[in-house]
């Protein structure tokens, strides 16, 4: 029984990957079709960006794989260290995701500004590594569970592996971050 | 009497070495329980403004905020909210911006001014201009909550935190951690919850 769910989901998965791409794929052709509306097909956002609560954030994150490591990054389009240090997170998403390195960005935007706000900014700065929407008000709860030390402000970063998991309320450089992910590797 | 010497010695070294270690305790910021330190910070009227000029209060509810922060703007409201509800009561409250507006340029002294007016807040709204106070509390980002209340002439720290369990919607508040805080202190019990936290925007230095 449970082979049949998981092979449902797997052909779920390859037939929602093919249509995203059939639909890239002709908003490109779009675009070069009729050069007039290419601002109007711009405008639909191609980023997948998916809305979590804590609990929600905590399954899919919290507990990765055995020998996986996963970096979650505290961000929000309106906040300036965050967004500075942004291409640091790329570039470590890009070094070592086939090492079996994952980096998310977990966006605390608010909610309704995900259409006109994040989505824009991802595209605009080609984002690649993974965003999610934290949207989960009751911060109170759930931010001891990220660390009892962080105070609340962002940036904020946590590297999880197995049950280690590294904590830190501050901005990071390439050189920093990739000095923390050794140290938990 | 050499003995006595050195005993006396003995005692202002261990005095020093404790004296030591509380500045260093202050470095990490305030916990609950310990005395908040007064200041003389610039209001946005122009005047000079310390927790000394308030003689008939019987304490703060002193909050780092400022102009910018999108979680600084959505609590706006509820702080002339507090004020109103809190000032008449003996807890005013007294707004902080610790912000440098070299780092952050819509954090300037006049865009202070202009929020004031525009929102028309009937609490101080203080510069510190030295951006130094911010650590001396401990506080991390804006908006972050102290609740202070009189004893014996000393400003005892009796809350930490956040104004309510919903910083991004007013309307879906289910607790107010500093309301209740100051109705528990105003009824002389002991606040029952003493520290929250909530997402804010890192202190601008």
């Amino acid at each position: 029984m449970g082979w049949v769910v998981f092979l449902i989901f797997k052909v779920m998965k390859i037939l929602c990957t093919l249509l995203l791409a059939m639909s890239l794929l002709w908003s490109c052709n779009q675009g070069k079709k009729r050069e007039s509306v290419t601002a109007e097909v711009s405008k639909e956002p191609i980023a997948q960006v998916p809305s979590y609560d804590f609990p929600q954030l905590e399954s899919a994150y919290f507990s990765p794989d055995t020998g996986k490591v996963v970096v979650l990054n505290f961000w929000a389009t309106w906040c300036k260290p965050c967004v500075k240090e942004l291409p640091a997170f790329e570039e470590l998403h890009r070094k070592y995701a086939d090492s079996g390195v994952e980096v998310v960005l977990v966006s605390l935007d608010f909610p309704e500004k995900l259409e006109r706000q994040v989505l824009p900014f991802i595209e605009k700065n080609n984002l690649e590594s993974k965003v999610v929407l934290l949207d989960d008000p009751n911060a109170n709860d759930w931010i001891p569970k990220v660390s009892e030390s962080w105070s609340g402000a962002i940036p904020a970063t946590v590297f999880i592996k197995g049950d280690k998991k590294h904590f830190y309320e501050q901005s990071f450089t390439f050189e920093a971050l990739e000095e923390e992910l050794k140290k938990i590797l | 009497m050499k003995k006595s010497v050195l005993f006396l010695l003995l005692i202002i070294s261990g005095g020093l070495l404790l004296s030591s270690f509380q500045e260093n305790e202050n470095l990490y910021g305030y916990s609950i329980g310990d005395e908040a330190t007064d200041f003389k910070l610039k209001n946005v009227d122009g005047t000079m403004v310390s927790l000394s000029n308030y003689k008939e209060a019987k304490g703060f509810i002193v909050i780092f905020t400022c102009n910018t922060c999108p979680y600084a703007v959505a609590s706006e409201d509820r702080i002339i909210a507090l004020d109103q509800e809190f000032k008449e009561k003996g807890f005013p409250v007294i707004a902080i911006n610790p912000n440098n507006p070299e780092v952050q340029p819509a954090d300037t002294f006049q865009k202070m001014q202009e929020k004031a007016k525009e929102k028309k807040f009937t609490f101080p709204y203080l510069y510190d201009e030295s951006h130094s106070l911010y650590k001396t509390y401990g506080a991390a980002k804006t908006p972050h909550v102290y609740l202070l209340q009189k004893e014996q002439g000393k400003y005892r720290v009796k809350y930490i935190g956040a104004i309510d369990d919903n910083v991004r919607n007013a309307n879906a508040v289910k607790e107010r951690f500093l309301a209740n805080a100051v109705n528990e202190l105003l009824q002389g019990k002991e606040v029952s919850v003493k520290e929250t936290k909530a997402i804010g925007c890192s202190v601008k230095v």
